[in-house]
C-alpha cells in the first residue's frame, strides 16, 4: 500500500507534465499555421453599394464583364401641390447601359428625358483602398463624361451645331471606407460648357462634392450627398445640389430612393443648373434601380 | 534524491520528444478547399487554393485555416456579396478546423480510408463535424481528400428571404490537401 502511494507521488508530476505537453501538441499546430500564414494584402470592397452615391457617381465600378442596366427617375417637386400629385405628374427618366471592360474601366451610354440629353462616360479606377501587409488608405476613381442636349428649344433659324450643345465633366472621386458601416467621399469636379446661357457666365466651372454612406443593416444604408458649386452661372439663381437617400441591396439589384433638390441626373445638370431650394420644399422624389448582368465569365 | 534525478530525466526526455516530434509534421500552404451550393435557381461554386494545413503524424492531429476572402467565384459580384453580406469577412476573416484523423497510425498503402473529426469554425461559430477522408502517404508527403456537408444555419449566416431560392441550405465542402514534410 505504502509502496503504491509512493509510486503515485512520483508518477503524478510526470502524468501532469505529459498531459500538459500533449495539449501543447495541438496548440503547436495552430501556432505553426499562424506563423506560416503570410500577411496578405487585400482590396477593400463595397465602399458604396452602387456606382452612384445618389445623383453623382461613387468610386465604385463593376467587375469585368458586368453589364449594368440602370433606370433612374426623378419626379417633379413635391411642393407643386395636389394638382400635380405632389410632383408625380412630371418625371425625368434616364436609361443607362454601363459595361465594365475591366475591373478598372467602365464605359457607359445613357439617355435622359430631361432636355432629351444623351451622355457617355468613362470611369477608371485609379487606386483601390487596401488592407493587410501593404495598406493604402483611399480609393480613387477618375470620371469623365460628355453630354449632348438634343431638345429642340431654339428657333429653326438659330439651330445650334452639335458641338455647341456639348458639355464635359471631369471628376476625381476620392473615398475611404472608414469602417464597414461608414464610408465617405469627396469629389473635386470640373465642368466645361461649350455654350453658356449668357456671355458673362463661366464656361469652366469648379465644384466640390462630399458624400457619405451609413449602413444601418446588412442591406440597407442611408446616403447623403452635397455639391458645392464654386463659380456658378451668374445669370441664374443656382442652388447647390443636396440629396438624401436610402439604398436597398438585394443580390444583383440595388434600389436607391432619393430626395433631392435637383431634377437632372447628369453632373452638368445637378451641379450647375439646380434651381430648387431643398429647404423651401423644392424637393424631387426619385429612385435609381440597377440590375447587374454578368455577360462575360471571369475567374 | 535519487528519485528526483529520475524525475528530471523524464522531463528532459519529454522536452527532447517535443523536438523530435517537430519532424513528424507535414504542411501545405496551397491546399484546395471548395464549396458548392445547388439550388433550383443557380449553382454556386467557390474555390480556395491558398489553404494552410498541418498534420502531425505522431498524433494524427490536424489544423487547417483559410482566408474567406481567398474564395474565388464564377461571378465577381458573388464574391463581394459573400464577403460583405454573408460571412462578414471584415469581422471573421478566417475559417479554421482543428481535429484529428482517426486511427492515423494504422493507415498505409492499402488502408487509406479514415475519418476526420474536429471543430470547424466559420463566421465565428464553432461546429463539430466529421468527414470521410482518403489518406495517401508516400515519399512526397501526405495527401488528404474528401468532402462533407454543412448546414448554413449552423454558422449563423443569414440569407434574406428574397434569395432563399438561390442558395442551398446544405453546402457541400470538398478538400484536397497535399502536405509536404515540414522543417
Amino acid at each position: 500500500m505504502n509502496h503504491i502511494i509512493k509510486t503515485m507521488k512520483y508518477a503524478l508530476p510526470f502524468i501532469i507534465i505529459l498531459f500538459v505537453s500533449l495539449q501543447g501538441f495541438s496548440q503547436d499546430l495552430e501556432a505553426i499555421l499562424e506563423q506560416e500564414s503570410s500577411d496578405t494584402t487585400y482590396l477593400v470592397f463595397g465602399t458604396f453599394n452602387g456606382t452612384r452615391l445618389l445623383n453623382g457617381h461613387s468610386v465604385e465600378t463593376r467587375k469585368e464583364g458586368i453589364l449594368e442596366f440602370l433606370i433612374s427617375h426623378r419626379f417633379g417637386r413635391v411642393n407643386s401641390g395636389f394638382d400635380q400629385l405632389f410632383g408625380l405628374d412630371d418625371s425625368n427618366i434616364r436609361f443607362g447601359f454601363e459595361y465594365a471592360m475591366t475591373d478598372r474601366l467602365t464605359l457607359a451610354i445613357g439617355r435622359s428625358s430631361f432636355e432629351k440629353t444623351f451622355d457617355i462616360y468613362a470611369k477608371y479606377r485609379l487606386a483601390q483602398q487596401k488592407m493587410g501587409e501593404t495598406p493604402f488608405p483611399l480609393s480613387i476613381t477618375l470620371f469623365g463624361s460628355a453630354t449632348e442636349k438634343t431638345i429642340k428649344d431654339y428657333l429653326p433659324e438659330n439651330k445650334p451645331t452639335f458641338s455647341e450643345r456639348l458639355t464635359y465633366t471631369g471628376q476625381v472621386l476620392i473615398a475611404r471606407k472608414i469602417n464597414p458601416n461608414l464610408s465617405i467621399q469627396i469629389a473635386p469636379t470640373f465642368i466645361h460648357f461649350n455654350t453658356v446661357p449668357f456671355d458673362n457666365d463661366p464656361h469652366d466651372m469648379l465644384a466640390l462634392g462630399v458624400g457619405t454612406r451609413i449602413k444601418i443593416s446588412q442591406r440597407v444604408s442611408l446616403n447623403g450627398e452635397y455639391y458645392y458649386n464654386i463659380n456658378p452661372f451668374e445669370s441664374m439663381n443656382v442652388k447647390n445640389s443636396l440629396a438624401f437617400g436610402v439604398d436597398i441591396e438585394t443580390g444583383g439589384h440595388i434600389f436607391q430612393l432619393i430626395l433631392s433638390n435637383s431634377v437632372s441626373m447628369l453632373e452638368k445638370g445637378f451641379i450647375a443648373e439646380t434651381s430648387g431650394g431643398f429647404f423651401n420644399g423644392d424637393i424631387h422624389f426619385g429612385f435609381n434601380i440597377s440590375r447587374a448582368f454578368q455577360v462575360k465569365k471571369t475567374n | 534524491m535519487n528519485n528526483m534525478r529520475g524525475f528530471y530525466f523524464i522531463v528532459f526526455g519529454i522536452l527532447l520528444m517535443h523536438n523530435i516530434s517537430a519532424q513528424d509534421k507535414y504542411l501545405t500552404k496551397e491546399g484546395f478547399v471548395s464549396f458548392f451550393s445547388h439550388s433550383i435557381v443557380e449553382d454556386i461554386k467557390a474555390d480556395n487554393n491558398q489553404v494552410l494545413s498541418i498534420v502531425d503524424t505522431k498524433t494524427g492531429k490536424i489544423a487547417i485555416q483559410l482566408l474567406m476572402r481567398s474564395f474565388m467565384f464564377e461571378k465577381a459580384l458573388m464574391r463581394e456579396h459573400f464577403n460583405e453580406n454573408y460571412v462578414e469577412s471584415y469581422k471573421f476573416p478566417k475559417a479554421t478546423f482543428s481535429g484529428e484523423i482517426r486511427n492515423f497510425e494504422e493507415l498505409d498503402e492499402t488502408n487509406t480510408i479514415s475519418e476526420i473529426v474536429g471543430i470547424l469554425t466559420v463566421h465565428g461559430k464553432e461546429k463539430e463535424i466529421s468527414s470521410k477522408v482518403t489518406v495517401i502517404i508516400d515519399e512526397n508527403g501526405i495527401t488528404l481528400s474528401g468532402d462533407f456537408k454543412v448546414e448554413v444555419a449552423d454558422f449563423d449566416i443569414k440569407i434574406p428571404a428574397i434569395v432563399t431560392n438561390n442558395i442551398a441550405k446544405t453546402i457541400k465542402v470538398s478538400f484536397e490537401l497535399h502536405h509536404e514534410p515540414y522543417n
